[in-house]
């Protein structure tokens, strides 16, 4: 049975090399509230390593998708499995950069104190960070160019610098799979190309990356692998292959030609 | 100068009542920083109204008005839970319908059994009527809540800040959420002492707000926020010994005071005002 391991709690599953970084089976979900299907039917294995662009449009299920990987949501049918285990069972493994308007950005935290939030997993009830997290925060603040900005208070900052942040955090978390729900909004290029370099360089030593974009134009650049998504999987492949106007058109939910049709294009 | 301070203090109900009054604004002040950034100012003033049954009930029943107001306290804290968590209804409402029932439940019992002396002082707070009894069960209450923000300070930072990042680590934005709403709810039963069940929300609110226009840091508006609060319990507690005032609105007033103070300050000085939406 899943073995769910509380906030703080050390983590023992050794890591398995074999395993999938992500597993998951026959998820579907629909939002009680309203009543409507988030997602159907949705399989997937990732390995580890891969750069996975999670491409849909807005209502499309890919903030779902990625908060039933953290827990955010309940899982309701389907397993997820990461790193052969039950998703909530190694807390430090999984980190999560979230959509920007979960953050409450006025809330008095300075830049520091963010991304050592990402220590926390590490430390657990009522123990006080370390040398040790001191020093990994301070390491990922510079990698990601904003040491300068350590002391102040996030609100203050572009919502590139914002990212940079939240992507410091991720570093400071040490996680394996690192999921990224529209990390590129209201973000600078600088700030993009330092994130893409950064997780490419994260995921050539073996992590795994998901990030959720709709920027149809970084994909082959910046991705090995495309998961097309509108409740349902419409193409899952390397991205040159699936990255067509077929696949395109099926989950943006418009044929290419046609008036009608490129009104919804060019609204996006 | 120093016989003018000691002078109240030789009558134990006097020096009881400074330090009810202590205790009450150091644990309120120490949880307004969150109040204020979380946005928790109507929960907090709904808690100290939805008290009110529970204190008349223990008057009539002669026990401890302050077990009285705890019971009701958690009465409250209960039903916004359920009736938030298993409807449709937004926390606010829940809130909103909890307190106007409670609240009016406590004004229909106390008309019925109380003089309008007693009323008022549930009310308007009563700080010279604190029993020893009443003054210890103060300081373990505030103790435990001072020191529940000094242990839960970290997780209190990440679910306020982000939920999100919160839940992938496995902590639960809600069971915090409810730990504060109850830490909120015990402080009120202290505090409704010394300023009554109308004026606890000048106590949970006004020092952080007067902090978060010269600080944007955490730690920095918590202590301001302290030391406000204390201060300001210090000069309205005199202001009522010697002028005759109630101690209550003396108390407030005072805060008002330095938060109109530190207010004019910062925008004098062309600081940002933290506490701007």
């Amino acid at each position: 049975m899943p073995q769910r391991i509380l906030y703080g709690g050390q983590c023992t599953i050794p890591p398995s090399a074999d395993e999938p970084a992500l597993v998951v089976s026959d998820v579907s979900f629909r939002y009680r509230s309203h009543g409507v299907d988030a997602l159907k039917n949705v399989s997937v294995s990732v390995d580890p390593g891969e750069r996975i662009a999670l491409v849909g449009p807005n209502g499309s299920g890919k903030s779902t998708f990625l908060k039933l990987i953290i827990g955010l949501e309940p899982l309701q049918t389907g397993t997820i499995a990461v790193y052969g285990h039950h998703a909530t069972a190694c807390r430090h493994r999984v980190s999560i950069v979230p959509q920007r308007s979960i953050v409450d950005w006025r809330f008095p935290v300075t830049v520091r104190q963010v991304v050592l939030m990402g220590r926390y997993v590490h430390l657990g009830w009522m123990r006080r960070p370390k040398r040790y997290d001191h020093e990994v925060v301070d390491h990922a603040l510079e990698r990601m160019k904003i040491i300068d900005l350590a002391e102040r208070q996030v609100g203050e900052l572009s919502g590139g610098q914002q990212q940079r942040v939240m992507l410091a955090r991720t570093l400071a978390h040490d996680a394996d799979l690192l999921l990224l729900d529209e990390p590129l909004n209201h973000v600078d290029l600088t700030t993009q190309e330092l994130m893409f370099h950064t997780i490419e360089d994260l995921c050539s030593e073996g992590k795994t990356a998901i990030v959720s974009t709709h920027d149809l134009g970084i994909l082959d650049v910046h991705f090995s692998r495309a998961l097309f998504l509108d409740k349902e999987i419409i193409a899952d492949g390397p991205v040159s292959e699936v990255l067509n106007p077929q696949t395109i058109a099926q989950a943006y939910g418009f044929r290419f030609h046609g008036r009608e049709e490129d009104k919804k294009w060019s609204t996006g | 100068m120093v016989d003018w301070l000691i002078e109240p203090l030789q009558y134990g109900f006097v020096l009881r009542g400074l330090l009810a009054g202590l205790l009450a604004s150091a644990a309120c002040a120490s949880l307004s920083a969150f109040v204020v950034w979380r946005g928790m100012a109507f929960a907090g003033d709904a808690m100290a109204h939805s008290i009110l049954p529970g204190i008349v009930v223990a008057y009539i029943l002669g026990f401890s008005l302050f077990l009285g107001a705890m019971g009701a306290a958690l009465v409250a804290v209960v039903g916004i839970g359920l009736i938030s968590r298993y409807g449709s209804l937004r926390e606010d409402t829940a809130i909103g319908v909890m307190f106007a029932g409670l609240f009016a439940l406590g004004i229909l019992l106390l008309s019925e059994v109380a003089t309008f002396q007693d009323l008022s002082h549930v009310l308007f707070g009563n700080i010279l009527g604190v029993s020893t009894a009443d003054l210890l069960a103060m300081i373990v209450v505030v103790s435990l809540v001072v020191a529940a923000v000094g242990l839960f300070y970290k997780e209190l930072l990440v679910t306020s800040f982000d939920p999100a990042h919160a839940v992938a680590i496995g902590l639960s934005p809600e069971s915090i959420r409810y730990g504060l709403l109850g830490a909120v709810a015990v402080t009120t039963v202290v505090a409704v002492q010394t300023v009554g069940v109308v004026l606890v929300l000048a106590l949970l609110v006004t020092p952080a707000a007067a902090a978060s226009v010269l600080s944007r840091r955490m730690s920095t508006i918590m202590m301001l926020s302290v030391a406000f609060a204390v201060f300001a319990t210090i000069v309205g507690f005199y202001a009522s010994y010697y002028l005759d005032l109630s101690s209550g609105p003396a108390i407030v007033l005072a805060l008002t005071l330095i938060f109109v103070l530190s207010w004019t300050a910062a925008h004098l000085s062309r600081k940002p005002a933290g506490a701007d939406r």
